[in-house]
């Protein structure tokens, strides 16, 4: 995963330029940066973004990288949240040619290195890093490395939909009664992707991914083969 | 090198809590939930923590043992390295220094590393644990710990980064050197204080 020369740098705090600015749907941003003197990262890993205000405050928050390595942007998905004070500004107020302060890539738990059979699950927009394993299984010529399963309330609220249909991922949505993908990653669902011998990465609310974990360890998957990605409420 | 300001930002707060370590953001009256591996089911009839390694008497106590023993309370903040705080909370449990006046703490020891039911580490100088600084707790504002939050006994060590504080804490070993535990060799800081940020490796 990089030798420490790499974990230095990757823990250093640089200028990235903002490349590209989208808006997938009303609550969320996804971000490319050019970030000099860029450290590769592994898929599942994620950057930290600080903004800074004239009086010296500062405000920082985590984000998964879903580009695969290759890719010569790092491209984050930022979810919106109404109060969220780091969040709007990704959302509201970044331009493309803007700078703003990251580090990363970091962690070295919640990784795939596209050699082995994976299974991923993710809730809402964590979605994110799975799609950046996803992208890197099919830079590598084996998408079916990794299977998914992925859950969001609607196919608007759904980061990457169009991505993940084309790459067979099961998809359950939950508020959108008739969709296609009606419905919710039940017991069903999960047994069907159960491998003992494999990883599973799952990311996600802390309701959802602990929903999932019951789910799985339930139809055989061994607790020590679950690799958790929570996040609660951060704006 | 780094950018003055950030176009267009200025940021929520004008008043800054002193309570905030640098980057940290108040939580309110919620309390993320973050770990790693699958939240295990610990019957509280069956746990057990055991503080041994360099140790006179390595011990293991059941919860009602420890209950016997003379309780503690934590009031304060807590801090985790994901930027949030949760200020004025509290923890009642019994200090790790109970423990370790119990088992005799042999002179060459230097280091801890925590261990949970799940198998999950975490590493911390000896000092960083004694002196009415750390906690074994099982309830939190008055309710006994839940599942999702290490219960039923986790550790407590408010003044570091919460990764800190082991969930489900089952064994305490005293050690005469570092031995980096899962955060830490994930790319975590060895220590962890939040007021020098002490977030990632190289911090």
């Amino acid at each position: 995963m990089g030798g420490p020369n790499d974990r230095r740098a990757a823990a250093r705090w640089r200028d990235a330029r903002v490349v590209e600015v989208a808006h997938p749907a009303v609550d969320a941003v996804v971000l490319r940066f050019a970030v000099p003197e860029r450290v590769q990262h592994h898929p599942g890993q994620h950057y930290v973004v600080r903004l800074r205000a004239p009086d010296g405050y500062t405000a920082q928050r985590s984000y998964s990288v879903a580009s695969a390595p290759a890719d010569d942007l790092v491209e984050l998905f930022v979810e919106r949240i109404d109060d969220g004070e780091v969040s709007t500004y990704l959302a509201d107020v970044v331009e493309p040619g803007d700078e703003l302060e990251v580090r990363g890539p970091i962690g070295r738990w919640f990784v795939w290195s596209g050699r082995t059979p994976a299974i991923g699950i993710g809730g809402g927009s964590g979605v994110a890093p799975l799609v950046g394993m996803l992208r890197h299984g099919v830079d590598l010529g084996h998408p079916e490395r990794l299977r998914l399963a992925v859950s969001a309330t609607t196919r608007a609220r759904l980061p990457y939909a169009g991505e993940l249909e084309a790459a067979g991922a099961r998809i359950a949505l939950t508020r959108e009664p008739g969709a296609d993908h009606a419905g919710r990653l039940d017991a069903e669902a999960i047994a069907a992707l159960v491998d003992p011998e494999t990883t599973v990465y799952l990311c996600g609310s802390a309701r959802f991914t602990g929903a999932m974990e019951t789910l799985l360890v339930d139809a055989g998957q061994p607790a020590g083969t679950i690799r958790v990605e929570r996040f609660g409420p951060t704006g | 090198m780094i950018v003055a300001t950030t176009r267009g930002f200025v940021g929520r707060r004008r008043e800054r809590d002193p309570r905030l370590p640098p980057g940290q953001y108040d939580v309110g009256a919620g309390w993320p939930v973050l770990t790693a591996e699958a939240t295990p089911r610990v019957d509280p009839d069956r746990w057990t923590v055991t503080v041994d390694g360099l140790v006179d008497t390595p011990t293991t106590w059941t919860l009602r043992e420890l209950r016997l023993l003379p309780p503690s309370v934590y009031a304060g903040d807590i801090h985790c390295v994901t930027t949030w705080s949760k200020l004025d909370t509290n923890f009642t449990g019994i200090s790790v220094d109970t423990l370790l006046d119990a088992v005799g703490v042999a002179p060459e020891a230097k280091f801890i590393v925590e261990t949970s039911t799940t198998g999950y580490t975490t590493n911390l100088p000896l000092d960083d644990v004694r002196g009415g600084k750390a906690w074994l707790v099982w309830e939190h504002e008055g309710k006994p710990l839940t599942r999702e939050h290490g219960g039923p006994v986790r550790m407590l060590v408010p003044h570091l980064y919460f990764w800190k504080s082991a969930k489900w804490i089952t064994k305490i070993t005293l050690l005469d050197h570092d031995e980096p535990g899962f955060w830490e060799v994930n790319g975590y800081h060895q220590r962890g204080d939040p007021w020098r940020e002490q977030r990632f490796d190289g911090d």
